[in-house]
């Protein structure tokens, strides 16, 4: 797979673990195409931290509305039924579980469900924005990210980056499989057949809990 | 009651050392004809108070590009590279809040509460040296609420009251902000004689001043 089909085939798998209704934020990048992918016997609510939900595709370069942003910044489109909030309100959605699924990047995650993906002190301090509300308040956490970065394991016995919250992660999508969080530990639930099991905890770093994982449909 | 001021009288408003909360995110909402006259008022040493840094040319940047703030509260700094720099560089301090907390206790301080206890933070650098307070077996920081001299604000309608609308998501902090400083002032994209009560956003008790972006801009 190059680079844009990985992202794809990540973002097409997180799709899947959508319900009807669902009131779903995306993160920035591999996350926002998460969206492409949703299966068209349901509808979901995309939210947007900056004060919308019913977030639709961005628009053509002739209906931009600038007036109309998601959380990059970015101009997108508002679906018949979106409305827009202020800010408080928006968190008060996140931060009171009325939010049912977050989808974001990482740079780590570990055993206990923990992760980091705000800060590499020293190098980048972007801020946490809103990950961190995001991460605490919504009911299901999903993180979509490459299994590793350049070779170097991600998916840790232990974070090494500061955190962005505690045990919260329920559930990891790479390229390579779907991991479960659990009390007892990460459980590979699915993986990829273009590899075998051994590469998958190769990759990892963490200790998977393997029992006849199914694999992961390609279409 | 003219509540209805020229551009130009914002250096009445304004003093070296004092904190500004401004609307917007990532510069939707913020009201730019403001901050370039603030940038040219040149009032130095501000603490100001808003979503993230802005860009280096637009929003709140302008005034971090231009040397002016001592210290900058915000929740993301990631779109202004300056930001970064001057925070490495020791030449201007930024406390990075997460942006629900950020939210709330501006929410708070216009409310007339001490502070809030939320769960955003906890087991992260964001909880240390403040209290955790755990209830009914969950734990929570006590974060204190937050309020600040002045409050630059982006309204896209308002009436000559001080009544106020805000189009789309260019609402954000600006809501928030008008409830939470000593002094109010709001660019208006759109001066009316009046307004539907039932599309009030922020009432006009919040606000003291407007600038009419037309006249001015």
């Amino acid at each position: 797979m190059d680079k844009k089909e990985l992202k794809n085939f990540i973002a097409k798998r997180v799709a899947k673990e959508f319900n009807d209704g669902d009131v779903v934020n995306l993160g920035i990048g591999l996350p926002t195409l998460v969206g492409n992918f949703v299966p068209t016997n349901i509808q979901i609510f995309l939210q947007s931290e900056n004060g919308l939900i019913g977030l639709g595709p961005a628009p053509t370069e002739d209906k931009v509305d600038n007036d109309i942003t998601n959380a990059g910044g970015q101009p997108v489109t508002l679906l018949p039924g979106g409305m827009y909030f202020d800010s408080a309100t928006s968190f008060g959605i996140i931060r009171g579980g009325h939010v049912d699924v977050t989808v974001l990047g990482s740079l780590q995650v570990d055993e206990s469900g923990s992760l980091a993906n705000w800060i590499i002190p020293g190098k980048m301090v972007p801020g946490m924005g809103g990950a961190m509300d995001l991460v605490t308040g919504a009911k299901k956490v999903i993180l979509a990210m490459t299994h590793t970065n350049r070779g170097r394991a991600k998916i840790l016995k232990e974070c090494t980056l500061p955190l962005t919250a505690k045990k919260q992660v329920n559930l990891i999508v790479t390229e390579m499989g779907v991991i479960e969080v659990k009390d007892d530990g990460l459980h590979l639930v699915e993986y990829n057949p273009e590899f075998t099991i051994e590469e998958v905890v190769t990759a990892t770093e963490a200790t998977l809990i393997i029992n006849n994982p199914k694999k992961m449909e390609m279409e | 009651m003219n509540k209805l001021i020229k551009l130009e009288q914002l250096k009445d408003f304004v003093f070296d050392g004092m904190s500004i909360m401004v609307g917007g995110f990532m510069a939707v909402g913020t009201p730019e004809l403001l901050i370039d006259e603030l940038v040219k008022i040149n009032v130095r040493d501000l603490t100001i108070i808003c979503n993230d840094a802005g860009f280096i040319d637009k929003g709140v940047g302008k005034l971090i590009t231009n040397g002016q703030v001592k210290k900058l509260v915000a929740s993301h700094i990631g779109l202004n590279p300056m930001a970064g720099q001057l925070m490495s560089d020791d030449k201007m301090e930024v406390l990075l809040v997460p942006q629900g907390t950020l939210a709330e206790q501006i929410r708070a301080g216009g409310a007339g509460l001490g502070g809030i206890l939320t769960p955003t933070g906890i087991g992260t650098v964001v909880e240390n040296g403040k209290k955790i307070i755990s209830l009914e077996g969950k734990k929570y920081i006590l974060e204190p609420s937050m309020k600040a001299d002045l409050a630059l604000l982006y309204g896209s309608k308002v009436d000559k009251f001080g009544n106020t609308q805000y189009t789309k998501t260019t609402r954000n902090f600006n809501p928030v902000m008008a409830t939470a400083t000593k002094h109010v002032i709001v660019l208006a994209r759109k001066l009316v004689d009046e307004m539907n009560p039932d599309h009030v956003l922020t009432p006009h008790i919040f606000i003291d001043n407007i600038v009419e972006e037309v006249q001015n801009g």
